[in-house]
């Protein structure tokens, strides 16, 4: 197989983004850099949720958790910067976030409950903790991490928070998916007995995946945080979307299918849906309906088209 | 083997329970330098549970499993593995999603080695970036085996490798397996061809009811002494006088099926199967059974073939079709056929309530009165009200049999239906299925334990290796008969 066939649902993805940037400025032609640029920022916090939930979708489970693990660290970072420098309470956040992401996968291991279950029951033990930690939004942000994600790089029309993202998301995922580990979380989430049959240490396999989640969880806590500049104890709207981008992604659920860049592409797919219907003027409630419908119609055209190429009925 | 040579794999004493099921009690099993040596037993006797205690997916609860000397345990596949034991299990254990490569990787197989033997085995022209899923089973068993001997393994275990493969593969694994014991490794080789067996292996080590009975040398006519060592002295289930010679029944069949193929086993079965009559199926595990009942009950298509029910030809494409054709399959596993959170009233009303077409309001009355009628012939020894899984395997295997006996059926195809079931309840089945058949059913009835033949049926099909090789009657189908007919030693298809 080559390149292009592998990443064709990737490359789609692309395709369709590119379509819609062209569609938006159709619609309203003084959509430019700015536009751009705050487009990714609102999208920060929803891609990071999404590189999370997508890797324990490819090792086969799912994370309700994740946008409860944000709330976490974006009280967590907002109450240390107050005490610490900006540089500790980022470390500190990203160790708090990947710890809770362990836990879960801990949790699932030795209990053998079900994915869905520990961490639907997580979710609401990190809820609790974020209130815990702070009751109302509050804490600060520093300076320079406000204007990290604020403007362009490099060229205009790049936006910071873009290249941060690709950034973070590479940093992390690309050693890993390079790995041995990498490879186990594929075999683990494609067919875990055949995975354990050819010596996958499975359990510490979605154990470490899931600490993965939770690191991501931790970097999508710290962009909300630097996009509001306030610590939010509430749970944003992350986890939904999360799933439906891991989904739009080419990432099956079920797992050992898909990867990273896929899901992230969807996430921007669904950020820029959403900025075409408000500049259309479409009722906020039809909004969600279109976005529904886009997604199931999306992912059915694409099972058609493997299934063609494959020359294969059901 | 010299005393003082360590064996590759010695295997003493092990014994494996789960729950009140003693899998396992004494299997034991050595294999020297420059060995192959076949582990065989009948179904049941505890290959599959020896197999994974030997590769370490599984614990024994006694006795011990010791690689090169080694005093330790085998703890994980993964460490059965660093000890120098590779298996190549019936199922292959290659990951589906991820290319031939990656799989290599995933377990740090050297690629030179694994190219030298695909090429050995037939198969150099693969493509290490193909996906493994889109691989035909035939090369999946292939790239499994190449993987495994690419690891250098002291000790090689087949597991049923050759099922899936032509003949000449089969020839080709036969070569390198005893290349193998050539260079002073050993092979463990598991399969139920006796034709393999004695091309192959040295010795043979055979199970019975979890315990090693015995070890042979191979030499020329050694099958009679291997199927005598396999069968031994069996628990008598009941009367040895049940067999009634029942003349063949005249007139249309119920069920006639003719050249059936279904795939990946079944290749060629004709049956006919008439009301009143009971027709056993004898067959080894993976013989092409499941496909014949399968596609029986519509759950798979067959390649071709014809099904024939009251001389009205079927094209079952979903199993509502084949239930409204009259065929009911009562399926080995019966957490399929039962709803095990609900009461044995409902379940035993169920087949009757969502019969097709049957949307109208229950006739309650109607309907208690068959059921308690049902429960006090099932003889079940539990309030009625009970959810069905607090029930004993067997009492639910009553259910699923007995539920029929209320409701009445015209075509019942029994699969295994005694499967780890305790003899007492064994012995109710039986005429549970007599009685099935003479309210005018016809039955077919596959049974991995061949006592049970003479004891249930009128008369047997035997199918080896995807063909039905054989029909015996009841009561000439005494357990040697039918083993040796199961192994493929009588008719055309015998061993070579």
């Amino acid at each position: 197989m080559s390149l292009v066939q592998r990443n064709a649902w990737t490359l789609g993805l692309l395709v369709l983004f590119v379509v819609l940037l062209g569609v938006t400025r159709a619609i309203q032609p003084g959509f430019g850099v700015s536009g751009l640029e705050s487009l990714a920022r609102a999208a920060l916090p929803f891609a990071f949720a999404t590189a999370a939930m997508a890797v324990v979708v490819i090792v086969g489970g799912i994370d309700l958790s994740v946008a409860s693990m944000m709330a976490v660290c974006s009280v967590t970072a907002a109450v240390l910067m107050q005490s610490m420098g900006g540089v500790p309470a980022i470390l500190i956040t990203l160790a708090v976030g990947t710890a809770m992401g362990l836990v879960n996968g801990a949790l699932i291991v030795l209990t053998r409950v079900p994915d869905i279950v520990v961490t639907l029951a997580m979710l609401f033990v990190w809820q609790g903790t974020a209130l815990l930690i702070l009751a109302s939004p509050g804490g600060t942000a520093t300076d320079w991490m406000r204007s990290a994600i604020t403007g362009s790089v490099i060229v205009d029309g790049l936006p910071k928070a873009l290249v941060l993202v690709a950034l973070v998301v590479a940093v992390v995922w690309v050693p890993v998916k390079r790995s041995k580990l990498g490879l186990a979380i594929y075999a683990t989430g494609s067919d875990e007995t055949a995975a354990y049959r050819s010596g996958v240490a499975v359990g510490r396999t979605r154990t470490l995946a899931y600490g993965i989640a939770g690191l991501f969880s931790a970097c999508g806590g710290l962009g909300l945080l630097a996009l509001t500049g306030v610590g939010e104890p509430v749970p944003g709207p992350y986890l939904l979307a999360a799933v439906a981008s891991v989904v739009l992604g080419g990432v099956i659920l079920g797992g050992g299918i898909g990867g990273l860049l896929g899901p992230i592409i969807a996430v921007f797919i669904l950020r820029i849906i959403r900025t075409i219907l408000t500049l259309a003027a479409v009722d906020p409630n039809v909004t969600t309906i279109v976005e529904g419908t886009i997604m199931v119609g999306v992912v059915m055209f694409g099972a058609v088209l493997v299934l063609r190429s494959r020359g294969a009925g059901p | 083997m010299t005393p003082s040579d360590d064996p590759l794999l010695d295997a003493q004493g092990v014994a494996k329970s789960f729950g009140a099921v003693r899998a396992l009690t004494d299997a034991r099993l050595t294999l020297a330098r420059g060995e192959v040596v076949a582990l065989m037993g009948a179904n049941g006797a505890g290959k599959s549970t020896f197999v994974k205690i030997l590769t370490g997916a599984l614990q024994p609860d006694r006795g011990h499993v010791r690689i090169r000397g080694q005093s330790a345990q085998v703890g994980s596949p993964a460490q059965a593995r660093r000890s120098g034991l590779v298996p190549v299990y019936q199922e292959p254990s290659l990951i589906p999603d991820l290319c031939v490569a990656d799989n290599l990787r995933l377990v740090d197989t050297p690629v030179d080695g694994f190219r030298h033997w695909l090429t050995e085995l037939a198969h150099g022209d693969l493509r290490l970036d193909a996906m493994i899923r889109d691989l035909p089973l035939a090369s999946l068993r292939i790239v499994d085996l190449a993987r495994a001997l690419a690891m250098r393994p002291d000790v090689l275990l087949l597991d049923e490798l050759t099922a899936a493969l032509p003949t000449d593969l089969v020839d080709r694994v036969l070569t390198v397996a005893r290349q193998q014991a050539a260079d002073g490794r050993g092979v463990i080789y598991i399969s139920h061809r006796f034709a393999e067996i004695s091309r192959l292996c040295d010795r043979a080590t055979v199970l019975r009811d979890g315990a090693t009975v015995g070890e042979v040398d191979i030499a020329p006519g050694i099958e009679d002494q291997v199927v005598e060592m396999m069968l031994g002295a069996r628990i008598d289930l009941g009367k040895r006088a049940a067999a009634i010679a029942r003349p063949r029944p005249e007139g249309r069949p119920r069920l006639r099926v003719e050249n059936l193929a279904v795939a990946p086993k079944l290749v060629d079965a004709s049956l006919a199967l008439h009301p009143g009559e009971v027709l056993g199926v004898v067959a080894l595990e993976g013989q092409g059974q499941d496909e014949l009942f399968d596609a029986l009950a519509g759950f798979r298509t067959p390649l071709s073939g014809r099904i024939e029910v009251d001389g009205v030809a079927a094209g079952f494409r979903h199993p509502a079709d084949a239930i409204a054709a009259g065929l009911t399959l009562v399926p080995g596993n019966r957490a399929e056929a039962l709803f095990r959170e609900r009461s044995v009233r409902e379940n035993i009303a169920m087949p009757f309530s969502a019969r097709p077409g049957a949307w109208g309001p229950l006739r309650m009355r109607h309907e208690k009165a068959r059921v308690a009628e049902a429960i006090e012939r099932l003889q079940i020894d539990t309030r009625a009200q009970g959810e069905v899984q607090r029930l004993s395997g067997g009492n639910q295997q009553k259910v699923t049999i007995g539920r029929w006996l209320a409701h009445g059926v015209r075509t019942m195809l029994l699969f295994d239906p005694t499967r780890g079931i305790d003899v007492r309840t064994k012995r109710q089945i039986y005429p549970l299925v007599r009685e099935l058949a003479d309210q005018g059913a016809a039955v077919l009835f596959y049974t991995s334990e061949l006592e049970e033949i003479p004891l249930a049926c009128d008369r047997a099909i035997v199918i080896f290796n995807g063909r039905v090789v054989d029909m015996v009657e009841a009561t000439e189908a005494d357990e040697e008969r039918l083993m040796r007919a199961a192994y493929g030693l009588t008719g055309s298809e015998g061993a070579a």
